[in-house]
């Protein structure tokens, strides 16, 4: 895995003499916790998916937890976040309750979006977490536009747009690249490179292959991270963070990683050799970051014990209030078509 | 008196001046002047942050723009011609459409998008289509075709100021029109349809280029006797059924003309809507003048012969009377 950046036409800025990188690495416990939230909670949602609780499309981020964990961490509560559909994760570590994420995977009024998005469609303004989009690579033109407006009000604020590897054969990653660089506007693009897209291996859909060098071709810095070390995503997130804060434009982050899940809940997963999930797995990064931490002495089994039953208690309660949770009634059906604003009268601005 | 461009171009130098917040942004919007020189001069008055020069990149800059205006700011953005907005659909429909309602009420889109509409400029396939009625399918979009100076002008501060996704389609043909643009008043609203003409016989329903072509036919109309009232759209969704209907309700025939495709087209609706809420009111079926079921050619006399023309008008009106 290479984590050197990638020299482009536009140039790469010495990313380690920035003055805004800490050289300290955040806690790898929080990072553990968050991870570790990630998986129990898309365990639980498989259970309840089986059970016939959550319905429809179901991604699981199984495996890629080091990846929004990584970059999270080094994002304030004023900046950005534009995801996808297998956007759990994110939404969780954004700072999304657990409760309102499940009720919405319920299709209850108390979910983030009251039932109307469900897993794939994930919003929050209080966390400014623009979704939840569904359309491969359509969050990208979204993310350059909030940042041009952050740009333009003068507000000091990073948008992550995060997407797979898969969004690079659309013609809108493409486009937006192209324009982000061209402005200079402040976006990380976080590209998640889990070697699939549904079924068809990158080599089966991509002429060339290097992902950052292609995004290095518009004009931004870009990298490769291992996305299935914590500790390295972190790294590389926080030097790209530093640079976008900086005024320096975009830059595009290759984050290696692998879901260890099928696609999806209807996905039954013949285009990959098992072998090859075996190896991937293998390569756990919790089990990775684990494993450090205790020859490091610095993470006991009581600790992770602890852990575990804090997120084991979360996640209970989260499923008991969506349970409990009660159902939009159908006459609200059409609410949020247009603004209410318009629907009842009110002119305010 | 002014032309409808100019209208366009007051009415945008107005939403600038007035609110940081309002951007123009597209193709060829500022050096160039605008592809229609509806823009031309205000790249000079504000600058290349407001008035912003694109890509052709569409699905990229309405992207952008359906980003930008999330973030607070108000774009207006600008697409050549309807035929490339579809280069665009996928932002328009699946998040500038969408998201307020998939987010549960918490994302608004107050973004407008202006685009030019029609034929009757001999340029052919890829540049002449009536495509509104497709965006006037989607909830969650306002679409408006303003008709008349006085609409060209005013209707952008009312689409800048609806918290919602506005599309303006403005008529390629109509550019030279001139006109009063205060006659009527110095504001517009996004509801409600106009009657451009009163009359007793005939209800006409239309909108954009064709509403001139069907005042033409009324006029034509009115020395062989038959009153005609010809009623302007202005609102291609929401509708405004209640004006229609009641027109048609008190003349018992109606005419839907429209430049657009006849099969699915907005025109059936509107059709449609009479039916159901006029029926037992009406003394003939409702009548359709719509465009030829073809790509707009290039050759003029075929392109004429692709859309309304107040021949055809005045043929199908003579008809309902008959």
């Amino acid at each position: 895995m290479t984590s050197g950046p990638v020299a482009g036409p536009g140039g790469n800025p010495d990313l380690d003499a920035h003055p805004d990188v800490d050289p300290d690495a955040r806690d790898p416990l929080l990072l553990l916790r968050q991870m570790l939230r990630i998986r129990r909670f898309e365990e639980r949602c498989v259970q309840l998916y089986s059970d016939g609780h959550i319905r429809g499309f179901l991604h699981l981020y199984i495996g890629e937890e080091a990846v929004a964990t990584a970059v999270m961490a080094n994002l304030t509560p004023d900046d950005a976040v534009v995801g996808t559909y297998r956007e759990h994760g994110h939404a969780l570590v954004r700072g999304l309750t657990m409760r309102s994420v499940m009720a919405e995977m319920f299709g209850k009024a108390t979910g983030c979006c009251r039932g109307r998005g469900g897993s794939m469609h994930l919003f929050d303004a209080a966390t400014h977490f623009y979704g939840g989009n569904a359309i491969v690579a359509g969050g990208l033109p979204v993310a350059a536009g909030l940042a041009l407006a952050d740009r333009s009000l003068g507000r000091d604020r990073v948008t992550a747009c995060f997407f797979g590897e898969g969004a690079v054969a659309e013609g809108e990653f493409h486009e937006t690249m192209n324009l982000a660089a061209l402005w200079r506007l402040p976006v990380l693009f976080c590209c998640e490179n889990n070697r699939y897209a549904m079924g068809t291996a990158l080599d089966r859909s991509e002429a060339s292959t290097d992902l950052a060098l292609r995004a290095s071709s518009y004009g931004m810095p870009a990298w490769s991270a291992d996305g299935m070390d914590v500790v390295a995503s972190e790294r590389a997130a926080r030097r790209a963070v530093a640079v976008v804060r900086a005024g320096e434009g975009p830059v595009f982050v290759e984050f290696e990683t692998y879901r260890f899940r099928a696609h999806s809940m209807y996905d039954p997963d013949r285009y990959r050799d098992p072998a090859e999930v075996e190896q991937w797995k293998a390569r756990d990064p919790i089990t990775a970051l684990i494993d450090a931490l205790r020859s490091a002495g610095t993470l006991d089994d009581d600790e992770i014990a602890s852990v575990e039953a804090s997120i084991a208690a979360e996640i209970d309660d989260a499923v008991a209030f969506a349970e409990s949770s009660d159902p939009d009634p159908v006459e609200t059906l059409t609410r949020w078509v247009v603004s209410d604003r318009r629907t009842q009268g009110d002119t305010a601005p | 008196m002014s032309t409808y461009r100019a209208a366009l171009r007051d009415g945008l130098r107005d939403a600038l001046a007035a609110d940081d917040r309002v951007l123009l942004m597209g193709e060829d919007v500022g050096a160039y002047g605008g592809a229609f020189a509806v823009s031309l001069g205000l790249l000079e008055e504000f600058g290349p942050e407001r008035v912003r020069d694109t890509p052709l990149s569409e699905s990229a800059f309405v992207g952008a723009g359906i980003g930008a205006a999330l973030g607070g700011l108000r774009p207006i953005v600008e697409i050549m011609t309807v035929n490339f907005s579809l280069l665009a659909l996928d932002q328009i429909l699946d998040n500038a459409a969408t998201l307020l309602h998939m987010s549960g009420g918490q994302f608004n889109v107050p973004v407008v998008i202006r685009m030019t509409t029609g034929a009757g400029r001999q340029l052919a396939a890829q540049h002449s289509h009536s495509l509104e009625g497709w965006y006037a399918n989607i909830p969650g979009l306002r679409v408006v075709a303003p008709a008349t100076v006085h609409d060209a002008r005013h209707l952008l501060a009312a689409a800048l100021d609806d918290p919602d996704p506005v599309i303006i389609f403005e008529h390629g043909s109509l550019f030279g029109l001139e006109g009063d643009p205060d006659e009527g008043g110095s504001s517009a609203s996004l509801d409600g349809a106009a009657v451009r003409r009163s009359g007793t016989d005939v209800t006409v329903v239309t909108y954009g280029a064709c509403v001139h072509t069907c005042l033409a036919a009324a006029e034509r109309l009115a020395t062989a006797g038959i009153s005609v009232e010809v009623i302007d759209l202005r609102s291609l969704r929401p509708l405004d059924t209640e004006t229609f209907v009641a027109s048609a309700i008190r003349t018992g025939r109606a005419l839907v003309v429209e430049e657009a495709w006849r099969t699915g087209g907005l025109a059936g609706e509107v059709a449609a809507q009479i039916s159901e809420h006029a029926f037992w009111h009406l003394d003939a079926p409702v009548g359709r003048v719509a465009g030829v079921e073809v790509p707009i050619p290039y050759a003029k006399h075929l392109e004429t012969a692709a859309v309304p023309q107040v021949d055809d008008v005045v043929s199908a009106v003579t008809e309902l009377v008959r």
